[in-house]
Formats: structure tokens, sequence, C-alpha cells
């Protein structure tokens, strides 16, 4: 393992060049970009010898192009949905700019969001992860919007990481009983990193139904924190779908600040080659009746590599949660390799908290059903691929649906 | 019903077969005839079930010696989706579920995949759905197991009522089913059987393969034959499953030592 042992170092002195490389801290970001620089200049980077880094090695950074990527606006963006406002995020101009937002949607005030940034962050325990300092020095724009009471919009949030690296950085609002459907498109053209951090947080009754594709390449890292704060009676479904990645990191980290809201998880993520994708989700109860449903699916073939850790945090305060996490891997190759763990820390008596991890190959019984009915073995496979994918796939909201074609989740594997 | 001048459509010669290391078809030899329903009876362990699996080519099987001829072609050398194709057909004791395949698109492929190597048209969604709803009627299920996955939560009944579905979509020449009566209550008995007997007819064939009789007294069988230790051991007409009815199967270790002693295996 001479890679886990170097890939520190390099990244480390990566690290520093890169801060280096910096643009002079600048904009309505510039004290964040502060703060995140001096952080990383002090923070140890994430290495094998830290238990939530323990089987992701990021040494593939270490070889990258740490400039802000000129991404490309065009570039093959999937068809959105008819009717639904669309936001190309390129990291460096204003994502806002000449777009006129529909009733129900307002850009944060300079105040409001000095005083909202990086609030569900710190609610997550989340604002000093590399990850997001990372994110905290580079990023240059912030989409932050506000849905209004009761309003209910969808949005769609296109990216393309070209060469070097994309800093993206949102952070939204649901007043009560707002609603906001969210289908997020992250590509890679490019040698490079997408860096994603997503706030929001959710008042009284409100509805995200966030659905994220991010479909990369070899030479590409995405890493991407989602964090959520949870008023009661709220609802947050967040579907992620992940293919093709050199390095793939996702931190789901959801709090229900007073219990009694309902979180949905959905998780896919596809390796091949030498592809590492890694998702480290974190709920964390603080008030009673709390519902958690989280499914988490891997597909792993070639000597593609899956990390699923999932924690649940059900403190005493919790009692009454309602919580489900399954974590279920299709094995394809004997030389990939799946490491799936819940974490569960339950400190109230009176609560369901059920989990589960299976790890299969294609079954051989299946594959002869199909077979003695006329379907041929490549065929047979493809079905229970994506029999397999389904349940995820069936759950993202709106164009990410389409976004999504199964096939290409799969071409290699 | 037999007809001596019907076209042969299957003929196993001798055919041995083992799972692993173990040695289950020692010689069995069966010819089908068009317009004929056979039954083939025995004991578990008798080697009934891995005849069926290997005629249908499960890669867990494998033939040590003799062959099997469909419609004069070499069976054994297709690949299990060919030999489903041209119109064999294994009825599963167990169907298999198979969660996120939709029963509808699953039916629908093998149906296509049948009806390419018979030279007819691909049906489309519109086309095959008019074909499944009248093709229900012959197991009379409901069409709500369209819509489910494949097997998914199925009664024992629901699955065998699939398989004939799926035997009726596919028309096969030779079906072979394998303890389509095992879990069945009465009336899903009668609605199988039903629908096996209006699928038979004079171009077809068909193995029921059974421990009981009751399945005979609805389909009712030209040819019986029993199996032990991997062979028939005997062959007669309906009468013979009336007899096994009577008197078990314990004469079948006699007439076993009698006609073929088996060295016993020291150990």
């Amino acid at each position: 393992m001479a890679a886990s042992l170097t890939a520190p170092m390099a990244l480390a002195d990566w690290t520093q060049q890169w801060l280096k490389g910096l643009p002079v801290v600048d904009g309505r970001l510039a004290a964040v970009q502060q703060r995140g620089r001096e952080a990383l200049a002090e923070l140890p980077v994430p290495s094998s010898r830290q238990e939530d880094w323990r089987f992701t090695d990021l040494g593939l950074l270490a070889g990258l192009d740490g400039t802000l990527a000129s991404s490309p606006r065009d570039a093959g963006l999937p068809p959105g949905a008819p009717g639904v406002l669309r936001l190309v995020l390129d990291g460096r101009s204003d994502p806002l700019e000449g777009v006129a937002l529909p009733a129900g949607l307002a850009p944060l005030s300079d105040s409001e969001l000095s005083q909202a940034l990086g609030h569900t962050l710190a609610a997550t325990a989340c604002e000093h992860h590399w990850p997001v300092e990372l994110n905290h020095a580079a990023a240059q724009q912030v989409l932050a919007l506000r849905v209004a009471s009761r309003s209910s919009l969808s949005l769609e949030l296109v990216s393309t990481q070209a060469a070097g690296l994309l800093p993206l950085r949102v952070l939204l609002v649901l007043e009560e009983k707002a609603e906001l459907e969210l289908c997020q498109f992250a590509s890679a053209r490019g040698a490079g990193l997408t860096s994603l951090v997503l706030e929001a947080h959710l008042g009284r009754g409100a509805r995200l139904n966030h659905g994220m594709v991010a479909l990369g390449r070899n030479d590409a890292a995405l890493l991407a924190h989602l964090a959520i704060e949870q008023e009661p009676e709220s609802s947050a479904t967040l579907a992620t779908v992940a293919a093709g990645w050199g390095l793939a990191r996702f931190e789901p980290r959801i709090r229900q600040v007073d219990g009694s809201a309902s979180t949905t998880l959905r998780g896919l993520q596809v390796v091949d080659h030498r592809q590492v994708a890694d998702t480290h989700s974190h709920i964390s109860f603080s008030g009673p009746e709390g519902e958690l449903d989280q499914l988490h699916k891997a597909v792993a073939a070639g000597q593609g590599r899956s990390v699923f850790n999932g924690a649940v945090r059900v403190p005493r305060e919790a009692q009454r949660t309602n919580a489900a996490q399954l974590s279920r891997t299709l094995l394809l190759s004997d030389r990939a390799r799946i490491d799936t763990k819940p974490e569960l820390e339950i400190v109230a008596d009176d609560v369901k908290c059920a989990h589960g991890a299976t790890v299969s190959c294609l079954q051989t019984d299946e594959l002869f059903y199909l077979q003695s009915r006329g379907i041929a073995a490549d065929q047979a496979s493809a079905l229970l691929k994506r029999a397999f994918c389904e349940e995820v796939l069936r759950d993202l909201p709106g164009a990410a649906r389409q976004w999504c074609r199964f096939e290409h989740l799969l071409a290699s594997a | 019903m037999i007809r001596p001048d019907a076209p042969v459509l299957l003929e196993i010669k001798d055919l041995h077969a083992r799972v692993e290391d173990k040695a289950i078809l020692k010689g069995v030899n069966l010819t089908v005839r068009a317009g004929e329903i056979h039954a083939v009876m025995g004991r578990n362990g008798s080697g009934k079930s891995t005849l069926s699996k290997v005629l249908a080519g499960h890669p867990a099987y494998t033939v040590t010696a003799g062959a099997v001829s469909y419609r004069g072609q070499d069976l054994l050398a297709l690949d299990p989706e060919l030999r489903a194709r041209i119109g064999v057909f294994l009825g599963f004791q167990y169907p298999v579920e198979i969660p996120g395949v939709s029963n509808l698109e699953f039916l629908r492929v093998a149906t296509n995949a049948r009806r390419a190597e018979q030279g007819g048209e691909e049906l489309d969604t519109f086309a095959f759905e008019d074909l499944v709803r009248e093709r229900l009627n012959v197991v009379q299920m409901d069409p709500a197991f369209l819509d489910r996955s494949v097997n998914e939560g199925f009664s024992g009944g629901e699955k065998k009522r699939n398989e004939i579905l799926q035997m009726a979509l596919l028309e096969p020449l030779v079906a072979i089913l394998d303890e389509t009566d095992s879990g069945l209550d009465i009336d899903a008995l009668r609605i199988v059987a039903g629908g096996v007997n209006q699928l038979a007819n004079a171009d077809n064939a068909t193995v029921l393969i059974t421990h009981y009789q009751r399945l005979l007294d609805a389909i009712t069988p030209d040819y019986v034959h029993v199996m032990a230790a991997g062979r028939i051991l005997r062959t007669g007409g309906k009468e013979l499953a009336l007899e096994l009815e009577e008197r078990g199967y314990d004469w079948v270790d006699q007439e076993l030592a009698a006609q073929a002693p088996v060295p016993l295996e020291v150990a």
C-alpha cells in the first residue's frame, strides 16, 4: 500500500502549492475565502490514518491542475424539463445574471447571506471538514436563494467541470411550507475537481426534493457536501446518482433540529476501472419522532472500490425516532472492493432503528431463469443490473430521471 | 394423443449427467412425439428435476454421456436461451423472483425473442399488451400481476400461473413442467391444469414431472414413466400412475435390485 503512504505527503504539497496559486480574496465571499485558506494551511490532509478516510485515497487530487477551471457553458448538457428554470453554475460568473426569477424565488441579500451562509454546515458539524474548507478557500460565487412560504417551485442546476477546479457553493432557504424540486446535473469534461458545498435550511412544513446526477471520468474527482437542516414537519428527499468518477465522495449531512421531520435518502454509486466512490452520510435527530428512510446502493466492477458509511445519531431527546437504513452492493468483479458500515449511535430507548447491508453477485438462478425464456445471457445480465439500479433511479425527480440513462452508468461495467 | 406416425419432437438417448461430482442421470431414454402428454414420476432424488434442468441447459449440470435431439437438432449443443427460442420450455418448480424487473417487460422481451426466431415481427408495447391480456385468460390471472416485478411476492399459486402464462405466450413445442402441482391448493391446481390442457394440441407435447396422481386426474397422460436411480425404470399408460398411487414406490427398490444390481459402496 505504498500509495496511501505517499499520497498524504504529495497531497499536502499540492494543497500548499494550490493555496499559493489562488487569486486574491475578493467579492462577497472574501471573508469565507480568507477563513478557508487559513484553515487549509493548518489542517492535515485526509489520509487513511483518519477513520473517515480510511478507505478513500485522495491521491488523485495531487496530480490535478488546481487552477480555477473555465467551464464551457455549452458542453453537452442534457435537456431540461419544459418550463423549469435552469441555472448554469460555472464557478466564476453570477448564475443569476440576466435571469428573471419566478415569483416565490428571490436571491438572498448580502446581510441575509452573511447571517445564513455556513449556518447549516455548523449545525451539521462539517464546517471544518477538509473538502468544505477547500470549497471555502476557492469558491468565487454563491448561489443563494430563498423560496417564499407556500410557494412551490422547480429548479435545475447544471455544471460542467473542465480541466482544473470547479468550486460550487449553493445556499437555499425554504420558508415555512415552501416546496422546491431541485434537479442537479454535474459532469466532468476534463481532468479536474468539482467541489460542491450545498446548504439548505427547511422551515416548518417545507419540502425539498433534490435529485443529483453526477457523471464523471477517470481523471476527475467530485467532493460534495450536502448539508440540510430540517424544522419539524419538513420533508427532505435526496437522491444521488454518481458514476464514472476517478474519485467521488458524497457527504449528505442531515440534522432534524427538533425531530418530527422526514428524511429520505437514496444513493447509487457505480465504480469501474480503478474508480473510487465513497458516501459518508450523517443523520442526527435532535428531537422526537423523526423519520429516516435510507437506501444506498453500489455497483462495483473492474477494480473499482465502493465505500459506504452510514452514521445515524439518536440522542436521548429523540424518542420515537423511526429510522431504516439499507446498504446493498452488487459486485461484478472479483477485483472490485466494497467497504460498507452502518454506524448507529442510539441513546433514546423508545426507537425503531433498522439497518442492513448486503453484498452479492449476479445470481446464477436469476440469470438462468431469464435465459430459459429466450433472453440472451448478456441481455439477461443487463436486465438484472438495471433492475438493481432502478430502485434508486426511479426516485430521481423531474428531468433528472432522464439525465441518467442506465446505459451510461454501466457502459463499461 | 398417441399417433405412431406423429413427428418425433424430443429424443433422449442414454443420457448421463452429474452435478458437481455426483452422477444423477445414469442412462435416460425417452422419445416424445407431437401430440403426446408424458408424465415422469418417481421419488425425490430419482433424477426427475435434474432431467428437466439438463434439458433446459442449467449451467450447474454437466452431461457426461448420451444425446438429446430436438426435432433432429442437437439440443445439448445449444445455449439455454436458444433452446427456449426454438420451442423448448421449462416450467420451474421454484420460479425465481427477480425484484426490479417488470413482469410485463420480461414477458415481452421473452415473447419477442421467441417470435424473432420464428421469423415473426417484434411486438411493440401496445400490441404485446393486447396479446398478454388475451393470454391471461388461460390461467385466469389478474392483470395487476403484470405491473409487479417478476414473481416478487407472488404466492406459490400465482408463481405457477405465471409460469403457465409464459408458456401460453411462448407457445413451445415441448413443455417440461417440473412439479407444477407442488404448492398448489385444489382451486389453483384446477386452474393451472386447465391452462396446460388448453395449450396442449396435436403439434406440441408436454412432459409433466410430478410426485402425485392428483395432477394426472386433471391432465390425462398418454404415457407414465417411473424414474429411479437416474433412469426410467418402467413405462406404461395412465394406469401405471394409479398403480403407484396404490402401491407406493417400494416395489421400485425390488425391481431395481432385480434388474441391475448396483454394487454397494464400501465406506
